[in-house]
């Protein structure tokens, strides 16, 4: 419901680059068979250009670890070492792979920072003397180039990459809580100038080919190509490495430089850059921004800010330690461990648990055109599913089609997108106002509002006219799918698939299962999920399933808090603080308070004292008044169209102070306000692992993270659980029990836990 | 490689040449094959898949004969004039050579690309000013590169469904000059304004005027849907197939040293001169330049820099240029006492991904094509494809040569086979003759039947390639393409007896 920035970029991570590939080939031949050993690598000689390629095995990506390291440097050795060789090609053999950064497993089996920091400084060492080789290294680029993999790059005398949308160069380090371990935080910067290195290294975003180009990162750019003696991919990689073998030859025989002409803003900047007062202040601008934005919990920019200083200030040989130390002190870090592990949840929650459905879905419908429904069909019709939206009244449904042109249009101003695409995007969206074509629909998810006999009414009407294979999914947030699914002929093909929203920007998909679902059906859910672009987690079905669930006590809480007189700006910066991407307060408007209260109703009866603590008075209340949050303009605050800081909505404080509760001083420092939020929380999604609602303590960690905003730094409650400690947790929820009662009871899980020091989520 | 070529080329001809007594060949078609250079023509003949395409109840479309104005290199003697002068030449070279009443004429079919907007029905302002009846009516169509293949195939259809007797369709294209517009907010403006009612109103609309508003919009350089121009195209086509910059600089020398063999032995017989106002007497192409390997291996990458293979000596060029050919009903051409000089047979059009495939339209049309009239590559006596790029021609002929890709991609079980190149393109292509984008087709058709008359063969293959919209540096478009196949009999009387 809420978009986090911190998570949002983790999205960009496009490959999956944890599998660490396994079978560690023996060395028993003699040194003359050493190249046919070689697992990762291999090269031939083409003329006087050595064609090294790089294709790490049972993998569909390459990454950089212990082997591929050291075969690395036995190639590269016999590259130097060779009179007939006079330039050397750098490829990979896996199409839409350069190299996919370091392999996280070598990171994470180290338990010292003195560990890391000597992998780092191995690498360094190796890159460095690729940086000086006096035959000439080109870099040829397809696909993603990323951690690591750019810093080879990047060492390299040259750059040549393929104009193709899977070509991805970036620094992605920061996104796991650490830093470009080697080489790239002094590279970078003499590469494409220290601003545009601190964007690439604290953003960690990806860079497309052209835009490389244009920055500086690359040198040439060749074009994909089509079908011809060969399939495009294999035919692309080929053409690749014949342009840089024909670049390989121009630079060993000087007839083209490897420096590149630099446009005017760029020398400018780079004169500017030479000035240490510019760059103090540019230090300092940068420094501000991340304290601000990270609030001091990310540990990973600032060093990273640190180490590009000292190589600048001090000379590289200072920055390349300063590099290596920060690194392995970094991966230690609670932070660098909780990123990692929603990086690995992250990949685990793109993949089908449940394998491929029985039929492909291609035609989808959505019944809803709301902010929900045509949410869901612009993320449909951009991956090619032709998509029918329906609604009742014309003037709804031509707010939902102008809802997914304005999405798609937007991809087409950040040029993501060209305007024909766009139009032929558009085209596979049908809106209408009645039920023609659903008789050919695979799978139809209603986005109607939130009550039970209108649901009802709807999945009757539409069993009437879709055919038997055909999924019907409910995107709903709290109301039971067993419930909705008793008036269902065929409830195996009833299944619960709630987005959040806004639905182009929140990348979970939260998927609930009742008992009479069957494989087949769930099975499809996913697959429709992972085509729009989710992180998908799948739980069983209970009153509000997980995310819902977990958030309702933590809701309440802030209901309470408010009452007893904490203001929504004070209680806003406190949970930001505390690292949730978004306030409580402000979270209450954007959510809404009529949904938060239907919800507290709702699941308020069924779990009863559980979910107590504020008044549901305060939101009935505001709802009287017409404060409904961000929709209707006034919440906790008020807004409005074009101002960005939005102000308090001063009508409130007669509400709260009309149901004020004392407060009770032990219990109410800021941070223990922090805690009895982040504590129901995590109390409730543990009791979810134990109800079997969640199947994996990951799943937990995802969606909540993903779905609700909870801090990433602390790698969701399960992660937080493990490297906080369950005795702290326990101990501090039995402190608020004792002020106020069962809400915080621990339940019997985590108890297990805290009575168990060994006993860990994730082992 | 070219000399060798050359040679092989004129070895056929000699051979088609010798035996040109028709009847006497068909008479003893039966026998065996003997060593007399005669016999084995008359074998050749005997062994075509059929002996005619004419259809039952079908009616036969003939060609009587066909013209155009010298093609000129764009900004030269054609600079000044517009459009329809261009075709109202074509129009008036194919009056003379036909001596067709104008009166006889049913409808009159242009193909034009870039539209001069004063003109937009170029074939309508072309037929009257050449002195056409005004009660012929006429249209244009447009098709990018194939624009007058359409023109054509549209003739053939009006007359095989009965609707017409006698066609003429032309093409024409003027490069020398294109329409430059206003921007769009300058337009919007002005057109505020001529709706603008008072003073204040105008004054209003003036005041939001902005110097940008004066940049020009020039005709998009890409191909609309791809954004991609055809030039950077064709190189990445010439790249999947792998054809080197060698490859393709000798078949463009290949096809400008054939283009001028033919100029000079006066084979290009569908020249007419056209009197330029003002200028001297236009009498022959002016593009064709044959060159040295050496000389063109000079020249730098258009397109793809710097590394790519696509050059300006390997590509067709910027051409004003128009044509016109006279289409009847056989039995209307045989009336009215005409040897015609081809049948119009079958037509193809097909369209495949306007990204990676943009210029490979022969390949696929070309099988089609010959299934649907029964005939085999070996059946065809003249082949004549149109020259976007040496790279694209290239391509395509590796493309038909290749298995994998006809199983891959063309969802057949075989490759159809190249065409031979003594077959190919031997009086000179689009690349030396020059490329009206709109004029090409009719250019095509009638070098097809001008050769099959002149070698003595029967069957000629035409194909282009088009795509779907603008205009770009040395280049052409190419989206949809056509291929189009004919029997021509140059013995039409004993044919007919």
């Amino acid at each position: 419901m809420v978009a986090s920035r911190a998570v949002g970029s983790l999205s960009r991570f496009t490959a999956s680059r944890m599998l660490r590939c396994p079978g560690y080939i023996c060395r028993n031949f003699t040194r003359s068979s050493a190249l046919l050993t070689r697992t990762h690598i291999n090269y031939g000689v083409k003329g006087d250009v050595a064609v090294i390629r790089i294709n790490s095995p049972n993998s569909k990506v390459n990454t950089l670890g212990q082997e591929l390291h050291s075969e690395f440097i036995e190639v590269m050795n016999e590259v130097w070492s060779s009179s007939q060789i006079r330039s050397a090609v750098l490829i990979s053999s896996k199409p839409g792979c350069f190299i996919a950064g370091a392999d996280l497993n070598m990171l994470t089996a180290c338990t010292t920072s003195q560990e890391v920091t000597q992998i780092s400084q191995e690498a360094q060492r190796m890159f460095e003397r690729v940086e000086k080789s006096t035959k000439p290294i080109v870099a040829a680029i397809n696909g993603s180039c990323l951690g690591g993999g750019l810093e080879l790059a990047i060492s390299c005398q040259y750059r040549i990459a393929t104009k193709d949308k899977k070509t991805v160069l970036g620094s992605p380090e920061v996104l796991l809580g650490i830093l470009p371990g080697a080489g790239a935080t002094q590279r970078l910067p003499k590469m494409v100038g220290v601003p545009a290195a601190f964007d690439m290294m604290l953003t960690g975003r990806g860079i497309r080919a052209d835009r490389a180009k244009k920055m500086g990162l690359v040198d040439q750019l060749v074009e994909p190509l089509g079908p011809g003696i060969k399939p495009p991919e294999e035919r692309t990689i080929e053409y690749l490495e014949e342009v840089a073998i024909t670049f390989a030859k121009g630079l060993a025989d000087k007839k083209i430089s490897p420096k590149r002409d630099k446009g005017l803003v760029e020398k400018l900047t780079s004169y500017a850059m030479s000035i240490p007062f510019v760059r103090q202040q540019i230090y300092k601008k940068v420094e501000e921004k991340v304290r601000k934005q990270t609030k001091g919990l990310y540990p990973a920019p600032l060093k990273i800010i640190d180490v590009v200083k000292t190589g600048i200030e001090q000379g590289s040989d200072a920055g390349y330690l300063s590099e290596s130390q920060k690194f392995g002190e970094l991966a230690m870090t609670k932070e660098s461990k909780a990123l990692m592990g929603l990086y690995r949840g992250q990949t685990l929650c793109k993949k089908n648990k449940f394998g491929a459905p029985q039929k492909e879905v291609k035609q989808l419908a959505i019944l809803g055109a709301g902010l929900m429904g045509a949410g869901i069909a612009q993320v449909s019709v951009d991956k090619g599913l032709q998509t029918i939206l329906k609604d009742a009244t014309l003037a709804a449904l031509g707010r939902g089609q102008q809802q997914v042109f304005r999405g798609l249009n937007d991809k087409v101003k950040k040029k993501a997108l060209t305007s024909f695409e766009r139009d032929a995007f558009f085209s596979n969206l049908t809106g209408q106002l009645d039920y023609q074509g659903f008789e050919k629909a695979d799978m139809v998810i209603e986005a109607v509002f939130e009550d039970l006999s209108l649901k009802h009414k709807v999945l009757k009407e539409v069993e009437a006219v879709i055919p038997d294979r055909c999924v019907f999914a409910s995107n709903t947030s709290a109301l039971p799918i067993s419930e909705i699914a008793a008036v269902s002929k065929r409830p195996e093909k009833v299944i619960g698939m709630h987005y959040f929203s806004p639905v182009d920007k929140m990348q979970l998909l939260e998927i609930i299962t009742t008992q009479k679902t069957s494989k087949d059906t769930t099975a499809s859910a996913v697959e429709v999920g992972l085509k729009q672009g989710k992180v998908i987690i799948v739980v069983k079905d209970g009153p509000g399933f997980y995310t819902t669930r977990c958030l309702a006590p933590m809701m309440s809480e802030v209901i309470r808090i408010l009452q007893e007189g904490v203001g929504p700006k004070k209680l806003d910066s406190l949970t930001t603080s505390f690292g949730f991407p978004v306030g409580a307060a402000t979270l209450v408007d954007e959510v809404g308070v009529d949904v938060a209260k239907h919800v507290a109703e709702n699941l308020g009866k069924v779990f009863g004292e559980r979910f107590a603590g504020g008044s549901l008075e305060v939101l009935k209340q505001m709802i009287s008044k017409g404060f409904l949050g961000r929709k209707s303009g006034k919440g906790f605050y008020i807004y409005q169209e074009g101002v960005k800081n939005k102000n308090l909505n001063s009508d409130i404080n007669s509400i709260l102070a009309s149901l004020k509760v004392p407060s009770q001083p032990d219990v109410s420092s800021d941070e223990d306000i922090q805690y009895r939020l982040v504590t129901r929380f995590v109390n409730e999604a543990v009791l979810c692992l134990q109800e079997g609602v969640l199947a994996t303590p990951t799943e937990g960690d995802i969606g909540a993270v993903f779905g609700l905003g909870f801090p990433p730094c602390l790698g969701g409650p399960f992660r937080f659980v493990d490297l906080y400690g369950a005795q702290k947790i326990v101990d501090r929820l039995r402190k608020y029990e004792a002020a106020y009662g069962k809400q915080f009871t621990p339940c019997q899980l985590l108890m297990d836990h805290a009575s168990s020091p060994n006993k860990k989520f994730y082992q | 490689m070219n000399q060798d070529l050359r040679m092989t080329s004129l070895l056929t001809y000699t051979l088609k040449n010798l035996p040109s007594t028709s009847q006497w060949a068909l008479r003893f078609s039966m026998r065996p094959l003997s060593c007399s250079s005669q016999l084995q023509a008359a074998t050749a003949v005997q062994t075509k898949s059929k002996q005619t395409l004419a259809k039952p109840n079908i009616r036969n479309v003939v060609v009587v004969d066909g013209v155009r104005i010298p093609f000129l290199l764009s900004g030269t003697s054609y600079k000044d004039l517009m459009p329809h002068d261009l075709a109202r030449a074509a129009l008036s070279g194919l009056l003379h050579r036909t001596s067709v009443p104008k009166d006889v004429v049913d409808y009159i079919i242009f193909g034009t690309v870039i539209q001069e907007v004063k003109t937009s029905n170029v074939a309508r302002e072309a037929a009257l000013g050449a002195g056409f009846s005004d009660k012929t009516p006429a249209h244009t169509v447009t098709m990018a590169c194939i624009s007058s293949n359409q023109a054509m195939t549209t003739a053939v259809s009006l007359i095989a469904s009965g609707q017409c007797d006698v066609v003429v369709a032309g093409g024409v294209e003027l490069m020398s000059d294109i329409p430059i517009r206003h921007s769009r907010r300058m337009r919007k403006m002005m057109l505020d304004l001529s709706k603008a009612k008072t003073l204040g109103q105008r004054l209003s609309l003036i005041s939001k005027f902005r110097l940008n508003f004066l940049s020009p919009e020039l005709p998009a350089v890409a191909e609309f849907s791809t954004n991609e121009t055809m030039g950077h195209s064709a190189d990445r086509l010439a790249a999947a197939f792998a054809i080197s910059r060698l490859e393709q600089d000798e078949y463009a020398l290949r096809s400008h040293s054939l283009a001028r063999k033919a100029q000079d032995e006066g084979l290009l017989s569908d020249v007419v001169p056209f009197k330029v106002p003002g200028k001297d007497t236009v009498t022959q192409d002016n593009g064709i330049r044959p060159s040295s390997l050496e000389q063109m291996a000079k020249l730098k990458p258009a397109f793809i820099k710097p590394y790519g293979t696509v050059t300006a000596a390997n590509s067709s060029f910027l051409t004003d240029g128009a044509s016109a050919v006279l289409i009847l009903a056989e039995e209307k051409a045989l009336a009215m006492g005409y040897k015609p000089k081809a049948y119009l047979r079958d037509f193809m059009y097909v369209s495949q991904d306007p990204k990676d495939q943009l210029l490979l339209g022969p390949t696929y049309a070309t099988p089609k094509v010959l299934e649907k009239a029964g005939l085999t590559m070996n059946d065809i006596d003249a082949f004549e494809f149109h020259e976007a790029f040496s790279g694209q021609i290239l391509a395509n002929l590796k493309a038909m040569d290749s298995d994998w890709f006809a199983q891959n991609y063309m969802g057949r079980k075989a490759k159809v086979g190249s065409p031979p190149l003594e077959k190919f393109n031997i009086w000179g292509g689009s690349l030396s003759l020059g490329h009206p984008f709109g004029a090409t087709g009719c250019r095509l058709v009638m070098a097809t039947a001008n050769r099959l008359q002149k070698e003595g063969g029967q069957y000629g293959l035409v194909a282009a390639c088009a795509a779907g919209g603008q205009v770009c540096h040395r280049s052409f478009i190419g989206a949809s393409r056509k291929s189009f196949s004919w029997k021509q009999n140059r013995f039409i009387q004993e044919w007919l007896i």
